[in-house]
């Protein structure tokens, strides 16, 4: 286990050192981040002093090696627009992405799970069938559009035809409270209410998922002898589908909720840009589009340590909730 | 994963004469309402796509044909010369909305169909190759498809388009970079499996060189699966488009795609003109949602522990 923990970490540190290397490079073909930032006017020697003082003088290798000089003590540079760390200024906007996955991850599972398990139990009812069509819809409609739609019917359709009906926020994030030092809008009713629309958004994509793979599950389930047994003995049907279903049911779920997770807080960018959510998704997409280099590389960093961690963890959960699984063997 | 969303209906009445494959496909496919249904829906974007020059009102790309008074005409109304009806309203710029979806349709595929069979190809020799070579090779392959795959599809086109800029040439680079990585672990997971069936090794004992055994004789028996996956690849690779061109690292603005249509009519949402953003949304939901309810049921008919 130690050993495949180890190999694993390795293997991560390489795709680091690949992955900043490509987009450092790049990022430094494309464009001129000093043009963007000053006006046009400048004149050539003003240009210089900015080129010189944000170090982009220097070849390209120096820069490269100042720069991975810095990332392994910790620093990723300064932002070039706002002029902060690029790495404090993504985890300021953290605490929201977070919120935003984890509050789309809770709906989710929250409704796709008993919706799936319903239409395990229960194929050919017509309820079963609406729910597996409805789901193909759920994973087909581009999950931007539906952003758009959800806004245009809440927070202008709705709220101009039906007197009464409540406007509800379409853009940005609500109140937020401090909760061990972390700005979160989970615990306001504002917030909440800011929260609805995106997360509900980014949820619909992972409930199709969850649905379409818990019915599969429980339908390679129910016919196993341990079912039939369970059953024989008499056990309620609450108990024998809550728990001895609903168990070995759990296993593809928790895997692929982790690794969604993950797909989740890379759609946030879309989302994020959609209802204006002061996320890291939309900071990305933001310096992206304004070239400011060291925030890009910099998420990217952070993102690769976060997927590499991730997936590390999806593995190790697996083999505790499947002791079949044997991690040794896959490494090799 | 793998049930359809309707049961299979009962066993057709044998017919007398014995059926080619092909028409036990074709038979079995069509025994599905839901995915003849979807394949209606898939032609129907295609014939739009194909024929957009000829069956649109309107050039949109024409700006001299565009009359700035006609902008942000809802659904219905009739252009200012009295000419054509916008059935689908007018954009900000007085586009003709039916026009420009039938050309957003157009690119929209175009990128979609390119990009996957591109992958497809290269995927298909990195995954046969992989698989008939094995030893290091196919460890060193499997370790970079690994690594692909598990950064997700939208990131990974989002860094790439961030390096390469704006283009519909750029957009295929990124879709076909992040997408042969499935064709390549799909292929050579087909692949392993032939490798030990009784034909290769009778076309090795003939001394077939490699490159013959492995595309003309194990990638035919390989296709099926392959080309299931493709479907679903298609679709995704057409949303991925739509989503790259609406967060504005896609196609240029000269060329709008339906995503790019979309993204133009966002600004516009907030004060009613809804068919803007609407619209060109519903054309691409029908044709993602027509390629993923044929291909959720082609899965079905070309899986080989599915024949009767």
């Amino acid at each position: 286990m130690l050993v495949y923990i180890i190999r694993r970490l390795m293997q991560a540190a390489l795709v680091m050192v690949v992955m900043s290397a490509l987009v450092f490079a790049g990022i430094y073909l494309i464009g001129d981040p000093v043009a963007m930032m000053i006006s046009p006017d400048a004149s050539e020697i003003e240009r210089d002093a900015v080129r010189a003082a944000l170090g982009l003088d220097l070849p390209l290798w120096q820069q490269y090696l100042v720069f991975m000089n810095a990332a392994l003590h910790g620093d990723f540079g300064k932002s070039f627009l706002a002029g902060q760390p690029a790495m404090q200024l993504i985890f300021e906007r953290m605490p929201a992405t977070l919120e935003l996955v984890f509050a789309s991850l809770v709906i989710a599972l929250g409704l796709g799970l008993p919706m799936g398990v319903y239409a395990g139990l229960r194929p050919k009812s017509i309820g079963a069938k609406t729910i597996m069509t409805g789901s193909i819809l759920g994973f087909s409609l581009p999950n931007f559009w539906v952003g758009l739609m959800l806004i245009m019917v809440f927070a202008v359709l709705l709220p101009d035809l039906v007197p009464g009906f409540p406007r509800l926020p379409a853009s940005g994030r609500g109140a937020t409270v401090s909760v061990l030092g972390v700005q979160l809008s989970l615990f306001t009713g504002d917030g909440l209410l800011h929260l609805l629309l995106p997360a509900v958004t980014l949820a619909l994509y992972k409930g199709a998922l969850i649905v379409r793979l818990a019915r599969a599950t429980a339908r390679e389930v129910l016919p196993m002898d341990y079912v039939k047994f369970a059953r024989a003995k008499g056990l309620s049907e609450r108990r024998v589908v809550g728990v001895h279903v609903l168990k070995n049911i759990m296993i593809p779920i928790a895997t692929v909720s982790g690794l969604e997770f993950g797909q989740s807080v890379a759609f946030a960018v879309i989302t994020e840009t959609v209802f204006s959510w002061p996320g890291m998704g939309k900071l990305l997409l933001d310096s992206i589009l304004l070239l400011d280099r060291p925030v890009v590389v910099a998420y990217l960093m952070i993102i690769v340590v976060f997927f590499v961690v991730l997936n590390l963890l999806v593995d190790l959960l697996y083999s505790v909730l499947d002791p079949r699984v044997r991690l040794e063997s896959r490494a090799a | 994963m793998s049930q359809t969303v309707l049961e299979p209906a009962p066993e057709p009445v044998l017919a007398a004469k014995p059926q080619t494959p092909f028409q036990r496909i074709v038979s079995d496919f069509c025994e599905d309402r839901l995915a003849v249904f979807g394949l209606v829906l898939v032609v129907a974007a295609l014939f739009v796509a194909i024929f957009a020059p000829l069956i649109s009102p309107q050039n949109p790309f024409d700006i001299g044909a565009l009359d700035l008074l006609d902008a942000k005409s809802p659904p219905g109304t009739v252009s200012g010369d009295g000419k054509i009806t916008y059935w689908l309203g007018t954009d900000g710029q007085a586009r003709d909305m039916m026009s420009a979806i039938f050309y957003g349709m157009r690119l929209s595929l175009f990128v979609g169909f390119t990009s996957v069979i591109t992958a497809l190809g290269i995927g298909i020799v990195i995954g046969l190759v992989a698989a008939y070579t094995g030893g290091r090779i196919d460890a060193l392959l499997m370790r970079i498809v690994d690594i692909m795959l598990s950064f997700p599809a939208i990131l990974v086109a989002l860094i790439l388009l961030s390096v390469l800029g704006k283009g519909i040439d750029k957009v295929l680079i990124a879709l076909i970079l992040v997408q042969w990585a499935y064709f390549a672990r799909a292929a050579r997971a087909a692949a392993l499996v032939e490798r030990n069936k009784e034909y290769v090794e009778a076309a090795n004992c003939l001394a077939l060189p490699a490159g013959r055994i492995v595309f003309r004789h194990m990638l035919p028996n390989c296709l099926p699966s392959l080309i299931v996956i493709a479907t679903i690849t298609l679709a995704r690779a057409i949303a991925l488009e739509a989503t790259l061109s609406f967060l504005g690292v896609g196609v240029p603005v000269t060329q709008p795609s339906l995503g790019m249509l979309i993204s133009n009519g966002f600004e516009f949402l907030l004060s009613g003109s809804y068919w803007i953003s609407f619209f060109p949304g519903v054309a691409l939901a029908i044709a993602i949602i027509g390629i993923n309810l044929a291909g959720d049921h082609l899965r079905d008919v070309l899986n080989p522990r599915n024949l009767r």
